[in-house]
């Protein structure tokens, strides 16, 4: 069943070296001197896109100016072409952590209208992706007319119909947080779909048939052994589909030029040429959509841990 | 009686409701009721569907023939309550016998589809039916509905609006498809994948990077990127250029990762198998290592294909010039023209499922031998 | 359960008194194929006693694992007939009438090797002291007593099997079958749980289906061995087996098992088993 841990031990070529050395073949190292160097080749990238800006505006008012003077000022500008990080820094410190979180210029509460809509449509997204796959997984006419379609569907774009939903849920009267989390609960729904079919039917021939030489009845087998098989599967597709949930809030944002949430901050910085605003919620929503998904890898890990399913 | 009836609860239920929804009126308004019998061709389907119902029900087989035989049935059946769909509608508004009659037949249709899956083990065209009568029985639910409540075109155009749509205005969504799936899309995707490929064959000769990258590519998963895309509208302008670098954005990463995963696919086996014949490294990157990558390259490849899409059209929203699928779809719904941004969106629908569809095929012939394609022919 | 067996001095007279347990006559079992039906068992005649180890060996696809699949209910024949404790096969096994040891384990990693045990009880709906009182029973029948609380992937192979078989046990079926229980360990390991099982089959007297496709396996275990071959799958020949039942590993250096094993491997080769 395991790997015996001794063969991997011996496979590892005999370090002689010390604490450094295991931190260089760890990962700690490594990622930082990845990121180090993207920050590095992005300042750098900041200096070269903003440039030219720089240089013309220069000419046009007389400055003299050096290399210095370029790179002090390219990292500065107020709508820069490409911001450096530092001033995104700050413009998320500005936003996140002085502001009132209940302000409107608070990113901490633009974040939150987003979230909510997420995890909304997460929630049912997933309620009705289990129910979906346990239907599936037990009556074969579903399985053969539903399954095809649900698969097929990973392949479309479906994130094409966000602005449709939102406009047509909209003239019904309804705006606001419900009409985001049904784009974000359609999008998470088909992979938690697939993912709980395939864990549910992960079980393998030996022992359903043990199974059968205990006479389980169908719903001992589902609970006793098709549920705990599953878990893993699910909550792989759950970290797919809370990832997904948080781009559908975002872009069910843009299209009616809602006033809050990220997609809102991202549409008003892309009107206004506030590109520092952009990169900050940018900055936000990746921090956001990696929490999202830690916080289910940590329930995960206690499901996990609690099941018995060892590391 | 109780015989004939429990064969089947689901066909019984069918002719029971059937029978009841003929004798109620199938719309009613200002012209009086309108009934089944005023509308003889519609009510001939019908009777010829329920008898092949009561036949099935009474002495049919549950073999293929049986199944066919009642899906046929469904079919007449249903097509016999589109017929009187038009001139209920004209009534006023559509009755009882109208909505029971389509329940009824959802039990009609359940039952083709039972008999259909039961039967289709191993044989390729009933399996590929199957699912074909559920689509189809969608789209007939969505046209029966929306025509017989009466639903706003605004709020959700009927299939065959739709369909009319998409005819009278072929022109417009070719360009749109030219515009963002041969420009935007396939040359994002290229340079995107070829990007994302390139790079790991570099970072895999170096282990310090590729620690360094994979932690990495998997939290990017988890990042929103096509928020980038009112940035590189900025950048690259309104046209398909801005489109394509949110795609290679979109698309480097997880091509990246893959492709590094692949290449650690290789069992020590293997490798030690091209040692001993003193390989080098680029003759064991060829002829064992890539080969065994190439599942792992073709998984990226496919969930490439889609977000591809989705970038393209979503970086269509914050601009574009004045054609694009992404442009179509968000100022055709501010005109309150839904069956355009119906069309349109099966379009994309239709161009999604085939540039996927391309690449498993693609992915099938150079890939028959690893173990999830063996023994399936 | 006390048993009189005469200790035997070779002349294969055995005087308990043989109450069937499985009786078979004229069994078949074709499977249809896409290509062609495959008769996966041919007109199939077996008793088996109570008491009895019983050997099905030969090469693979000849119908040994059928066989006793049908005993198990998890098949159904296509002509024939079966009886197990005098009932069909599928009131047997609504009656949990056997415990099955599969060719792998089958624990499940989310429960402890006790609760692994308890499966079948809590499927039973028995109350759960008796759930427990027998899951500790049978664990200590099979040596397994201070790994209740362990994972089953924290345990060997070996040790893996023997909880597989502490569960088959604790349905207290008086049918044990089991399926190349030990084809997947290595031989060590299989030459141990071989004299642990044989000493379980002592201690308990229950009656033992064994599948194999090792001679000396079958030799040393059975009381019964049944020779099949494949294509299509019969019974080649019933060979008793009349060692004393205290049998130690060096028993298989002794003429009287080679002998035996011989006659097996003549029935074996008589089937066409070692063709192509």
């Amino acid at each position: 069943m395991r790997g015996i841990p001794m063969m991997t031990e011996a496979v590892l070529p005999a370090s002689s070296g010390g604490g450094w050395s295991r931190l260089y073949q760890g990962k700690t190292i490594p990622v930082l001197t990845v990121l180090l160097f993207l920050c590095a080749i992005w300042y750098a990238g900041a200096v070269y896109l903003n440039s030219s800006v720089l240089i013309s505006g220069y000419e046009r008012n007389n400055v003299e100016w050096d290399a210095g003077r370029l790179v002090s000022d390219a990292w500065a500008m107020e709508r820069p072409i490409l911001p450096a990080p530092h001033q995104i820094a700050e413009e998320i410190n500005k936003t996140v952590f002085q502001k009132k979180i209940t302000s409107k210029r608070s990113l901490v509460y633009h974040a939150w209208v987003t979230t909510s809509a997420t995890l909304l449509g997460f929630a049912f997204g997933a309620l009705l992706g289990i129910m979906l796959a346990v239907g599936i997984v037990h009556v074969q006419t579903l399985d053969r007319s539903l399954m095809p379609w649900v698969i097929a569907s990973q392949t479309i774009p479906i994130l094409a119909i966000a602005p449709m939903i939102i406009v047509v849920l909209g003239n019904m009267g309804l705006t606001g947080t419900i009409p985001k989390s049904i784009i974000s609960m359609y999008l998470c729904f088909f992979p938690i779909t697939i993912g709980m079919v395939k864990g549910l039917r992960s079980p393998d021939v030996l022992q359903l048939d043990l199974m059968r030489t205990y006479s389980a009845s169908t719903a001992q087998v589902f609970w006793k052994l098709r549920v705990p098989a599953s878990v893993p599967f699910l909550f792989a597709s759950l970290k797919v589909a809370i990832a997904i949930s948080l781009v559908g809030a975002i872009v069910g944002e843009l299209p009616t030029g809602a006033v809050a949430g990220i997609g809102a901050r991202l549409l008003a910085g892309s009107y206004y040429g506030q590109t520092i605003q952009i990169w900050s919620a940018l900055i936000v929503a990746s921090v956001l959509g990696m929490l999202l998904v830690f916080l289910v890898s940590v329930i995960e890990r206690l499901v996990m841990k609690k099941m018995g399913y060892g590391t | 009686m109780i015989g004939f009836l429990k064969r089947d609860w689901t066909l019984s239920g069918f002719l029971v409701l059937a029978l009841v929804s003929f004798t109620l009126p199938v719309g009613s308004g200002e012209g009086g009721r309108l009934f089944w019998t005023g509308e003889m061709g519609a009510l001939i389907l019908g009777l010829i569907g329920v008898s092949i119902a009561l036949f099935h029900q009474w002495r049919g087989t549950d073999g293929p023939a049986g199944a066919l035989l009642v899906s046929l049935g469904v079919i007449l059946g249903a097509a016999g309550l589109l017929l009187l769909i038009d001139p209920a509608y004209e009534q006023g508004t559509a009755g009882p016998g109208l909505w029971l009659y389509l329940l009824a037949l959802g039990l009609y249709a359940w039952r083709a589809m039972d008999l259909l899956s039961r039967n289709a083990t191993g044989k390729r065209a009933l399996s590929l039916l199957v699912p074909a009568l559920f689509g189809m029985w969608l789209i007939y639910v969505w046209q029966v509905v929306t025509t017989g409540f009466q639903v706003p075109s605004v709020l959700l155009p009927s299939p065959v609006q739709i369909a009319v749509a998409f005819a009278g205005h072929l022109d417009i969504l070719a360009a749109d498809f030219y515009q963002t799936f041969v420009k935007s899309v396939l040359s994002g995707f290229v340079m995107g994948c070829g990007a994302g490929f390139l790079v790991a064959i570099l970072v895999d000769r170096i282990p310090f990077m590729q620690r360094g990258l994979l932690p990495l590519g998997s939290l990017v998963s988890a990042i929103p990127i096509v928020g980038i895309a009112p940035i590189m509208v900025m950048w690259f302008g309104f046209d398909w250029q801005s489109k394509a670098a949110v795609i290679v954005v979109m698309t480097f990463f997880p091509m990246l990762v893959n492709t590094l995963a692949g290449l650690e696919a290789t069992s020590h086996l293997e490798k030690d198998l091209m040692r001993s014949y003193a390989a080098s490294y680029f003759q064991t990157l060829l002829f064992v290592r890539l080969p065994n990558a190439l599942p792992f390259i073709f998984n990226a490849l496919k969930i490439n294909s889609t977000l591809a899409l989705i970038g393209a059209i979503v970086a269509e929203f914050f601009g574009t010039p004045i054609v694009g699928m992404g442009f179509r779809i968000s100022t055709e719904v501010g005109r309150m023209n839904v069956d355009i941004v119906w069309a349109t969106i099966a379009v994309a629908a239709l161009a999604g499922s085939l540039f996927y569809g391309g690449i498993a095929l693609i992915e099938r012939s150079l890939t028959f031998w690893h173990p999830s394609y063996r023994g399936k022919t | 359960m006390h048993r009189a067996v005469g200790s035997d001095d070779g002349t294969g007279v055995v005087t308990a008194p043989a109450k069937p347990v499985i009786e078979i006559e004229k069994l078949n079992l074709v499977f249809q194929t896409p290509d062609a039906p495959v008769h996966a068992l041919s007109d199939v005649d077996l008793t088996v006693n109570a008491g009895d180890f019983v050997s099905f060996i030969g090469p693979s696809g000849c119908g040994k694992t059928t066989l006793m699949r049908v005993i198990a209910d998890l098949e159904t024949p296509t002509g024939g007939h079966i009886s197990v404790n005098g009932m069909t096969p599928r009131e047997a096994r609504e009656q949990r009438a056997y415990g099955y040891v599969f060719q792998a384990p089958a624990l499940y990693p989310w429960r402890t090797v006790r609760k692994n045990v308890m499966l079948p009880l809590e499927i039973m709906g028995l109350d759960k002291a008796e759930q427990e009182r027998r899951a500790r029973d049978n664990l200590a029948l099979v040596n397994l007593e201070g790994f209740e609380k362990k994972f089953p992937w924290q345990l060997s192979g070996g040790m893996q099997q023997r909880v597989s078989i502490a569960r088959a046990l604790s349905v207290e079926p008086d049918l044990l079958l089991m399926d190349e229980p030990f084809g997947a360990l290595d031989e060590i390991t299989r030459d141990h749980l071989n004299e642990q099982l044989l000493r379980l089959w002592d201690q308990t007297g229950k009656t033992v289906i064994f599948v194999t496709h090792s001679i000396p396996e079958s030799v040393f275990l059975s009381s019964k061995i049944v020779v099949m071959s494949p294509r299509p799958g019969k019974i080649m020949d019933v060979i008793d087996c009349d060692l004393p039942r205290d049998r130690k590993l060096d028993i298989r250096e002794t003429p009287e098992f080679l002998a035996i094993a011989h006659r097996v491997r003549e029935g074996l080769r008589a089937g066409h088993s070692y063709d192509d």
